[in-house]
């Protein structure tokens, strides 16, 4: 609750910006790069740490919110200064149905190039990215570390982006 | 950005008069163990502000992290059938160790809730509502369980009986 760490203002990319490339690891013999994605509105989920507590937890909201974010073709990635063995073992203990990205080496760069960087902690700021299907930036917003930002706000950011594939509900 | 929760449907789960000051929403998971501790607080708030409080529970099971989440919501959906909605979501949270399939059809046998009613829950005949108040909650920004809703307003303070009370009666306030 107490909303120490406020984010470091303004430094995100805002919407409109084209959306930095980057190829991170996904698994310890498997990358996963932005362009891949292309052709699809893509959500980025930066966060500061692997493991934080459950039942609040950012990460495992997402992975619950997840079949919402298919049908509007969305692909969702998590991206943490974590390396990969430590996110392979967090998505088997939480069931994550999307990948996680090791931003570990060299450390939070891709962190930096989008802005949500918190050098002084050496982890990534909560930050959450809307990127459409040609690669531009739509929706960004960074909350303070100790605060989930749900995920309403991406939501209504995918809604004008993408047609909805209707009848894929479950 | 946020959009408001969904207000009241006939179909939700309502404890408490229409015509209270002020309508506290919960979204729970019947196997989070941070809405087990908040049962007894909100029993003891409810108890303390009588008919001044209406009480309504959404369903926002987080089943990729609680094995038992989904089938315990379709649980008390079933009782809710019957007209024993409260009974089972009591039941649930007194019981949160044990929400296996087996021990929730116990529990339906002692509630004497009709067994076809329970099969046609697990079947799925609930679903749709359960992922309904899921998706409300999510659009009106729950994060988490428990979610707590005050005249619509989310409630960010201390899950503690007096900090409830305090805020619950300063909203009836507002509203009167």
């Amino acid at each position: 609750m107490a909303d120490q760490s406020l984010p470091v203002s303004g430094t995100a990319l805002p919407p409109g910006t084209k959306a930095p490339e980057f190829t991170l690891s996904a698994t310890p013999d498997q990358t996963l790069s932005l362009a891949e994605m292309r052709g699809h509105p893509v959500i980025l989920a930066f966060y500061p740490a692997d493991w934080s507590p459950v039942c609040g937890d950012e990460v495992s909201l997402l992975n619950e919110v997840l079949p919402e974010f298919h049908r509007f073709g969305a692909q969702l990635v998590g991206i943490s200064t974590d390396g990969v063995w430590c996110h392979a073992a967090f998505a088997a203990e939480r069931k994550l149905h999307f990948p996680l990205l090791a931003d570990f080496e060299p450390k939070g760069e891709t962190a930096r190039r989008y802005g949500v960087y918190r050098a002084s902690e050496g982890v990534a700021d909560r930050a959450l990215f809307v990127i459409d299907a040609e690669g531009i930036i739509r929706w960004s917003y960074v909350s303070p570390l100790g605060i989930n930002p749900g995920a309403d706000g991406i939501l209504e950011a995918l809604e004008p982006l993408a047609p909805r594939t209707e009848g894929a509900a479950a | 950005m946020t959009r408001p929760i969904p207000p009241l449907a006939a179909d939700d789960h309502v404890l408490g008069d229409p015509a209270s000051a002020v309508t506290l929403v919960e979204y729970g998971d019947y196997q989070c163990p941070y809405c087990g501790e908040a049962y007894p607080v909100l029993k003891a708030v409810q108890s303390a502000m009588g008919r001044k409080l209406r009480f309504v529970f959404r369903n926002f099971p987080l089943v990729e992290v609680h094995a038992h989440a989904l089938r315990a919501a379709q649980f008390a959906e079933a009782a809710a059938e019957a007209g024993l909605f409260w009974e089972a979501h009591d039941l649930l949270y007194e019981n949160q160790d044990t929400l296996d399939d087996r021990s929730l059809v116990a529990f339906g046998d002692r509630m004497g809730l009709d067994r076809a009613l329970l099969a046609a829950a697990f079947e799925g005949r609930h679903n749709e509502k359960i992922q309904r108040d899921f998706l409300g909650g999510v659009r009106g920004g729950v994060n988490g369980t428990p979610s707590l809703f005050i005249n619509g307003q989310i409630y960010e303070g201390e899950r503690d009986v007096d900090s409830l009370i305090e805020a619950l009666s300063a909203a009836a306030m507002v509203r009167l």
